[in-house]
């Protein structure tokens, strides 16, 4: 029957430091980019009309060597 | 430097075709369901039955309908938001014909009654091992792509579909063991309390894992997408994920509430239920919020109608959900049809109307053209909208209703609805409009289809799309700077350890205790093995649904012990492989069912529902008098009961068959004597001393002699 109390209290502590762990983050205000992501993904630029060099060689040609 | 490639948007438009295609024949089998349950000669045949039919239906719309559309907007949204092709067009390849296959043999085995016995996990195990493998797949494909990226940061749509991936993978496996004893049958490994915990923990998890965090991805990606906004607050979908994935594992034994699952379970499961409204509101306000400023644009673009009307209902399905864990409304909704709205809600609602949404946003994407017409889009938006108010708000009353109508006492303290089928046709008018509302919900789809199919002749497909994106420069780790969330972020492998530890840490403590504590599980010893015969009848009831409508939980009420007998011990189901608890009573409950009615009222029971229940919406089942019974395996099934330590004789795998053939000899003979001819070889014979035999084990006394209390 003690396993139980053993398996509670270490798996709890995990948790609990996993929980510590990210209150502690949001807090001391590490996010410093917290907004550019979220707009970034809204941009999907077309691309440029150039003809691909040889210096840029599109993935199939990669994939090919 | 700038490095070309290109989308592939083919596997996107597969995905996405399927998901239509798999939608609508989940949608038609699901009304077919609905209405065998208001017409039982629509039950016309063995294999299209409701017992063989509601579990297609589930897992049709659970793995093929939405399943598909985690896939299609997954592999749209990971080569953008991660700026490469996906890793391997073979993988995906691989991944969308492996799904598609598991689909159809699914929609082959089930109606034909290849069956677990398990909800939302019914599919006999070559197909869960073809499950695994095609998962493997899809996670290498996403890994690979994650791994090759042009883009440094994973956006938080990212996070949860890795996320999903590691959980739906260990819910999955641990769930799925099971012994095979032929190509098409297998037993759970676990019996009674303990396949009912791992099952719960996956059937809750599934919904969390498979219906909630991939679509909380696909929100997260194609609402601001739709809006042409950014999300409201990046930071709180970063709490959101992290929260949402580390208290969702807990919460499984609220579907046990009140049965024989040790009782701190149950309490640990509503506890941290009740703590899952915080970050799902968070995650729903996020997604609403996102839109203000924008709500004049809402009234125009039918997809952001579909969006802000998914995203409610989840806020909806995700208050309610913690609500009824709590104990005291649970004993009113648990077994009613008031869970059933509470997943349509969710279903038809958070599913159903974020895929049509993002389906109205790829194809004029994905083919180079405009959306054939706004305004069929706009007509399918309000069919779907009130069929799912047709369809949840009657079954709320039903559910409600019902469920009084089983608790009430007349004031000298006997049920006033003792027979349960009186309850059942109090609520038929309920069933009505549920379909109604499914029709119209289907027809909205249909609509859907038509405008998939005019704007998809009008335009191309985009096979592959150009696109270019700076190469991903070398990460110059500054540890100075550096922060241990953002180090997650741009690390997927460590990232994917982390979140198996998360979501290990609630599973093992969930779990570990009732494997390793035999005191969970008090041995009552006058609870003995099945007999052979008994064994085939119990795999008769698993094959043919029987679950699906009883339960066999008698709950520890008054209303319940008087309507059905004893209460339910978790030592009574010790060699129950799979449980069959259930956890619908569209029939009544079936635990002290043994012993109650002779043989010949099951027996004529069986054959017409109607002449022993006047009324009753029971299918019968005719084709069990005409099938003879496969005594070739009861061999294996007894070898396999041994292993998995039910404590036969070492000797009795070789004499089973004759200990079969007496006792089923006794209860034909049983039932000539009132006046019953039949062959004692049939289906039906094991069937019947199956059902006498449920619940006997313990039986504390006779019951009343007040006549019939159900």
């Amino acid at each position: 029957m003690n396993v139980i109390f053993l398996l509670l209290t270490a798996s709890t502590l995990v948790a609990t430091v996993f929980l510590v762990a990210f209150i502690r983050a949001v807090r001391s205000g590490q996010y410093d980019d917290d907004r550019s992501p979220a707009v970034r993904m809204l941009h999907d630029p077309a691309p440029s009309r150039n003809i691909p060099t040889p210096d840029t060689p599109s993935e199939h040609v990669r994939a090919n060597h | 430097m700038i490095e070309r490639f290109q989308y592939d948007n083919r596997i996107v438009k597969n995905f996405m075709f399927a998901t239509i295609l798999w939608g609508v024949v989940g949608m038609l089998v699901g009304l077919t369901a609905a209405l065998q349950m208001i017409v039982p000669d629509l039950n016309m045949a063995s294999w299209f039955s409701f017992g063989r039919l509601r579990p297609l239906h589930t897992n049709a719309v659970i793995f093929a309908f939405v399943g598909n559309a985690i896939f299609a907007g997954g592999y749209y949204s990971l080569q953008r938001l991660l700026k490469t092709r996906m890793f391997s067009n073979a993988l995906s390849a691989i991944h969308f014909w492996g799904w598609q296959l598991i689909i159809v043999a699914a929609a082959v085995t089930l109606p034909l009654g290849m069956t677990t016995g398990k909800e939302y996990a019914e599919l006999e195990w070559p197909i869960d091992i073809a499950i695994t493998l095609i998962w493997v797949v899809f996670g290498v494909n996403m890994f690979g792509t994650i791994l090759k990226r042009r883009e440094r940061h994973l956006y938080v749509a990212i996070w949860f579909f890795i996320g999903t991936w590691v959980t739906v993978a260990m819910l999955h496996i641990v769930n799925s063991i099971e012994l095979p004893i032929s190509l098409t049958k297998s037993y759970s490994w676990y019996a009674g309390v303990q396949d009912a915990l791992v099952q719960w923990w996956y059937g809750h998890n599934a919904v969390a894992f498979f219906l909630t965090t991939p679509f909380l991805g696909l929100m997260y990606y194609f609402l601001p997408k739709a809006a042409n906004r950014p999300i409201y607050s990046y930071k709180l979908s970063v709490i959101h994920f992290w929260s949402l994935i580390f208290l969702y594992i807990w919460a499984g034994p609220h579907h046990l509430l009140y049965s024989s699952l040790p009782n701190w379970a149950q309490s640990l499961g509503v506890v941290f239920s009740i703590m899952l409204i915080a970050p799902s509101w968070g995650g729903m306000l996020n997604g609403l919020l996102t839109l203000r400023g924008a709500w004049d644009r809402v009234r125009e673009d039918p997809i952001l109608k579909f969006f802000v009307v998914a995203v409610t209902c989840y806020g909806m399905a995700t208050l309610e959900g913690p609500l009824l864990s709590l104990k005291s409304i649970n004993a009113i909704a648990h077994f009613t049809d008031w869970i059933v709205a509470h997943v349509h809600i969710g279903g038809l609602g958070w599913n159903g109307l974020l895929t049509f949404g993002m389906i109205y946003w790829l194809v004029p994407r994905l083919y180079g053209t405009q959306l054939h017409s706004k305004r069929l889009a706009n007509i399918h938006f309000w069919s779907a909208t009130l069929g799912i108010i047709f369809y949840a708000v009657p079954l709320y009353f039903a559910g409600f209703f019902q469920s009084l109508m089983w608790k009430q006492f007349t004031p000298d303290g006997f049920l006033v609805y003792p027979n349960f089928l009186d309850t059942l046709l109090e609520i038929r008018s309920a069933y009505w409009l549920r379909a109604f509302g499914g029709t119209i919900y289907l027809i909205g789809a249909l609509i859907m289809v038509y405008n998939v199919y005019r704007t998809v002749r009008a335009g191309r497909l985009v096979a592959n799309e150009d696109a270019e994106a700076p190469a991903m420069e070398k990460l110059v780790v500054a540890k100075e700077s550096g922060h241990w969330h953002r180090w997650v972020e741009s690390r997927p492998i460590q990232m994917l350890i982390i979140s198996l530890i998360v979501v290990g840490v609630g599973g093992i403590l969930e779990l570990i205790p009732t494997f390793l504590v035999k005191s969970n599980v008090p041995t009552i010893s006058s609870v003995k093995p099945y007999t052979p015969l008994e064994l085939h009848g119990r795999d008769i009831y698993v094959r043919e649904g029987c679950y699906t409508c009883h339960s066999q939980m008698v709950r520890p009420f008054r209303s319940e012990t008087e309507r059905y007998g004893e209460y339910a011990k978790a030592g009574e189901f010790v060699y129950d492989h799979p449980f069959q608890w259930g956890s619908k009573r569209t029939g009544p409950d079936l635990l002290r069912v043994g012993g109650k009615y002779p043989d010949s009222w099951h027996y004529y029971h069986m054959l017409d529902p109607t002449t022993m229940s006047p009324g009753s919406l029971m299918p019968a089942y005719s084709h069990l008098f005409e099938n003879s019974l496969d005594t070739s395996t009861t061999r294996a099934k007894i070898d396999a009961m041994i292993t998995m330590g039910v404590p036969y004789d070492p000797e009795f795998p070789g004499v089973a068959n004759v200990a079969l053939t007496e006792q089923r000899e006794a209860l034909t003979a049983s039932l000539h004597k009132d006046g019953i001819e039949t062959y004692s070889d049939r289906e039906i014979i094991a069937l019947i001393a199956y059902l006498q035999r449920i619940g006997t084990d313990i039986k504390v006394k006779p019951l009343a002699e007040t006549g019939p209390t159900r």
